[in-house]
């Protein structure tokens, strides 16, 4: 059963008159629908094909949250083989919004670090929705520190609406935290290639995302503040977050012209929700294709790319 | 418009409600309450003179007080291109920074400048809270970088005074980025072996606090300053949690371990040239009245020449010493 977005309502109908003719067809065998269920199936595609082809900041938002997207354990137990979690700070906790650990990527050994929000109350609830607090950044930096030993690429999948705004956190050094983590980003000798596959939330994000490689999924989000935020502070009004959405410039595409990123990797029909497998699968090969691009560099040479990347970062304006 | 609403009544406003207190004169302390008179608040460096209740200083103001004979040289910073997104909120992004710039004298919210402390030679960096909040945009990851390359083509170490309200969010996700880019300007120092003070001043939150303002060698905070990622309120208002007296304050932080030293501004100067001088292998400080360093360059060269010659000269033989 499909979760419709406020946007899909127009879809949800001919969808759902679709299955209707179906079910009635399912029940009465002399009634033949099969044409009027196949000319509103075609009908859907169409509404899908303009709906996801023009989608605005904040639609892409929506879609970005969206409650079936594949989350970063799904993108874990597909592409990756031998899989081996690793756990803990080694100095307060394991922070479960943080997954993190060992695996093969086609054979090649990997660290692989990345947000998980849950899929249901239960699970969202353990994973604090995928906001991570201080000792997941500690333990990502543990594990940037072994892979760099070891010389094994380090692959992020960035899913966060940010990080965490708890007491805790807080007092925890989540500050220092995050700038030690994107400092560890800096200090890799090996590839670091980053995935944004729904929200990249502000600091939260550029922890993990501070990479030689960073590829977004299409309809995905990468901004400095969310645009609820953004909309409450500059507009005092969270209700303009769509204004807001529009004037930070989230998307893929913006942020592909402002070179902050370096490929979109296209969603199926209808966002990643409406076929996970072809999503997961696309993914995968812009992780291999990106680590490909650093084969048989030196370390120095990769450490000091990903800086000067860094460093121009911004010289380029968006011409709007 | 209206002429009556728009200027009659205006001035027969002002005629009736004329101030008691003229506002550029004195200044209420926010904390205690007590008036204080602006030279005596500025011989005191905006420090409430009855409670040390810390307010918001100019980096210039810091500066005058901080280097020797309040001189120092301000280092070139790369001006960014102007308004990348083409933000607009309710203003236009170009509109708020004119307003600001206009209002501060200033070109943006950091403030990089090169002098000595104690004779001990630093580069030194300031935010400016009361340009646009001290926000962090490109202008002030630039700040930052040219510090930081200053500092390491003179081999002196870096001071930096935070204070901002976080990320310049009409610079969106470019905002976001100076996070990395400030984090390889800290980098630079490191490899350098420069010592990196960081002096956090209230507030200082959000993505600024989250990469350069966290990463000193030494973290010294003035006293109650706000330092935290996400705000009290922001707290309070997502998770409902009730938050202790003095969170996310100065002293709270040092508690938690996260600060070295919480230091008023009065003795900020005389902390960071004995912190330097040590990290960087220097004697202590020498006490007493120093004449101001020499800008004039002709004349340095003048009293460089003369100082030569008494050194080349041999000391005259102290016949009186041996009668003695």
């Amino acid at each position: 059963m499909t979760q419709y977005l406020d946007f899909e309502k127009p879809l949800s109908e001919i969808e759902g008159k679709a299955e209707e003719l179906r079910a009635m067809a399912r029940a009465d065998e002399t009634v033949d629908v099969e044409r009027e269920a196949a000319l509103l199936d075609a009908k859907a595609r169409d509404l899908l094909t303009s709906l996801y082809g023009g989608l605005s900041p904040w639609q892409k938002a929506q879609v970005a949250r969206h409650a079936d997207r594949p989350h970063c354990k799904d993108y874990i137990e597909t592409l990756f083989t031998d899989w081996t979690p690793l756990a803990g700070d080694r100095n307060f906790a394991d922070d479960h919004a943080v997954m993190g650990g060992l695996a093969r990527l086609e054979g090649r050994a990997v660290v692989v670090i990345g947000h998980e929000k849950g899929h249901d109350t239960r699970t969202r609830i353990e994973r604090n929705f995928g906001m991570a607090r201080p000792e997941g950044y500690r333990k990502a930096i543990r594990l940037m520190e072994m892979a760099d030993r070891f010389g094994l690429p380090v692959v992020s999948l960035i899913d966060t609406p940010g990080a965490y705004p708890g007491k805790g956190a807080e007092e925890r050094g989540q500050s220092e935290a995050i700038a030690r983590s994107t400092q560890a980003c800096l200090r890799l000798g090996v590839p670091l290639v980053s995935v944004i596959i729904g929200e990249g939330g502000s600091g939260g994000a550029v922890a993990f995302a501070t990479a030689n490689r960073v590829a977004m999924l299409e309809h995905s989000i990468y901004s400095v503040i969310s645009p609820e935020g953004c909309a409450s502070i500059l507009w005092k009004d969270a209700e303009k977050m769509r204004e807001a959405a529009e004037a930070l410039r989230l998307t893929a595409q913006d942020l592909l012209k402002l070179s902050v990123i370096d490929r979109v990797v296209p969603e199926p029909l209808g966002g990643a929700h409406r076929n996970r497998a072809e999503t997961v699968r696309a993914v995968g090969e812009a992780i291999e294709g990106m680590l490909a691009e650093f084969d048989g560099r030196p370390a120095e040479d990769i450490r000091a790319a990903r800086r000067t990347k860094f460093l121009g970062m911004g010289s380029t304006g968006l011409v709007a | 418009m209206n002429w009556i609403s728009n200027y009659v009544r205006p001035k027969i406003n002002s005629l009736f409600s004329r101030r008691e207190v003229p506002e550029n004169l004195w200044t209420k302390c926010d904390e205690c309450g007590t008036m204080l008179f602006h030279r005596e608040l500025a011989d005191n460096l905006q420090v409430c003179t009855n409670c040390g209740h810390h307010m918001n200083i100019t980096p210039r103001e810091r500066f005058n007080a901080l280097f020797d004979g309040g001189v120092f040289t301000d280092v070139a910073v790369p001006k960014p291109i102007d308004d990348p997104l083409r933000f607009r909120d309710q203003k236009k992004y170009p509109d708020r920074l004119k307003a600001a710039q206009k209002a501060s004298g200033e070109t943006e919210a950091m403030l990089v400048v090169e002098g000595e402390i104690h004779r001990t030679p630093v580069v030194a960096a300031c935010q400016d809270f009361s340009f646009m909040a001290g926000s962090m945009g490109m202008y002030v990851g630039n700040a930052i970088i040219a510090a930081a390359e200053r500092a390491v083509a003179l081999g002196r170490p870096l001071i930096l005074f935070s204070a901002a309200g976080g990320a310049r969010m009409q610079e969106g996700i470019l905002s976001l980025m100076q996070m990395p880019r400030t984090t390889v300007a800290v980098e630079m120092l490191k490899e350098a072996g420069l010592p990196y003070i960081v002096v956090l001043t209230h507030p200082t939150t959000g993505g600024v606090t989250a990469s350069y303002a966290m990463l000193g060698d030494v973290q010294i905070a003035e006293p109650n300053a706000l330092i935290c990622f996400a705000g009290p309120r922001v707290i309070e208002q997502t998770i409902r949690e009730t938050l202790p007296e003095g969170f996310q304050r100065a002293e709270y932080l040092l508690d938690h371990g996260m600060l070295d030293r919480v230091t008023p501004r009065g003795e900020q100067r005389d902390e960071l040239a004995t912190i330097l001088r040590m990290l960087t292998g220097e004697g202590p400080i020498v006490y007493g009245d120093l004449p101001a360093p020499i800008q004039d360059e002709a004349l340095a060269e003048a009293v460089q020449a003369v100082e030569e010659t008494v050194e080349a000269t041999p000391a005259p033989a102290a016949d009186g010493d041996k009668t003695t």
